[in-house]
């Protein structure tokens, strides 16, 4: 993420060389850095998607099922397949990327990244067990 | 102005982004394919009803779906600014992401409080 250096219309122009919209899809690191930037797009989705089923249960039992119906079209489920996917690479990037964003300290020694990126996937795996308990208890 | 306001952007940000780390997937399992693939058995409207009239379940699920539209408006940001290379329109983009965050979280404090 670039810092905002301020565009002005009538800027003095140096040489720059044009470079293409499609820089990312030359090397596989780049392709992956737009790929994981892109993942927020789904998690935005998600969000709205979530905030439309809580609206959907606001509105009664007879939106609620038509909503529920809606999700087992093969366009909703091609949509959260795609975007579960997404959201899981968002998931692994995230977590792989907190030992460099937060530097853990245990008596003055660096706690290894592994350690610290590794207890993010056990919270993970926990919480989750959590989630899908209270939702199918019945 | 805007120099006081990206550290808390990027606060929002990165809160945001631990909050559907740790949650989306598992939600997103359930909701978008576990229960209407019938893999699953999905809890009933009254059951979820009930579930909601808890005020801390309420407080999650505002959470859950706010900070998660924040962080997306300021990554999002940054991928049309560097990935389309946007420079001129850096402003109508942030207003456009954050104010699309800020509508996101209005309904949805809005919604919950109806719920109740």
């Amino acid at each position: 993420m670039s810092d905002l250096s301020h565009h002005t219309r009538y800027h003095p122009r140096w040489y720059r060389r044009r470079m293409s919209v499609w820089w990312w899809l030359k090397n596989r690191a780049y392709s992956k850095f737009v790929l994981r930037e892109l993942t927020s797009v789904f998690v935005a989705l998600f969000a709205i998607l979530f905030l439309w089923q809580l609206r959907a249960l606001a509105h009664g039992p007879d939106a609620y099922a038509q909503f529920t119906a809606r999700l087992k079209a093969p366009l909703f489920l091609t949509i959260d397949t795609v975007a579960f996917l997404f959201v899981l690479f968002h998931t692994i990037t995230w977590f792989n990327l907190t030992p460099t964003a937060m530097v853990v300290r245990v008596r003055g020694k660096r706690v290894p990244d592994k350690i610290v990126a590794g207890s993010n996937y056990i919270v993970w795996v926990l919480l989750s067990g959590i989630v899908a308990w209270i939702l199918t208890r019945g | 102005m805007t120099e006081r306001l990206t550290p808390f952007l990027w606060i929002l940000f990165s809160l945001g982004g631990t909050i559907a780390a740790f949650l989306f997937p598992v939600h997103l399992f359930l909701g978008g394919l576990a229960f209407p693939l019938g893999w699953l058995d999905a809890p009933s409207y009254e059951a979820l009803r009930g579930l909601v009239q808890h005020p801390v379940v309420r407080l999650y699920l505002f959470v859950v779906i706010s900070l998660p539209l924040f962080h997306w408006a300021h990554r999002f940001r940054y991928t049309l600014y560097d990935g389309l290379q946007l420079y001129h329109l850096t402003v109508l983009i942030a207003v456009l992401c954050y104010g699309a965050a800020l509508v996101g979280t209005a309904v949805a404090a809005y919604t919950l409080w109806n719920l109740a």
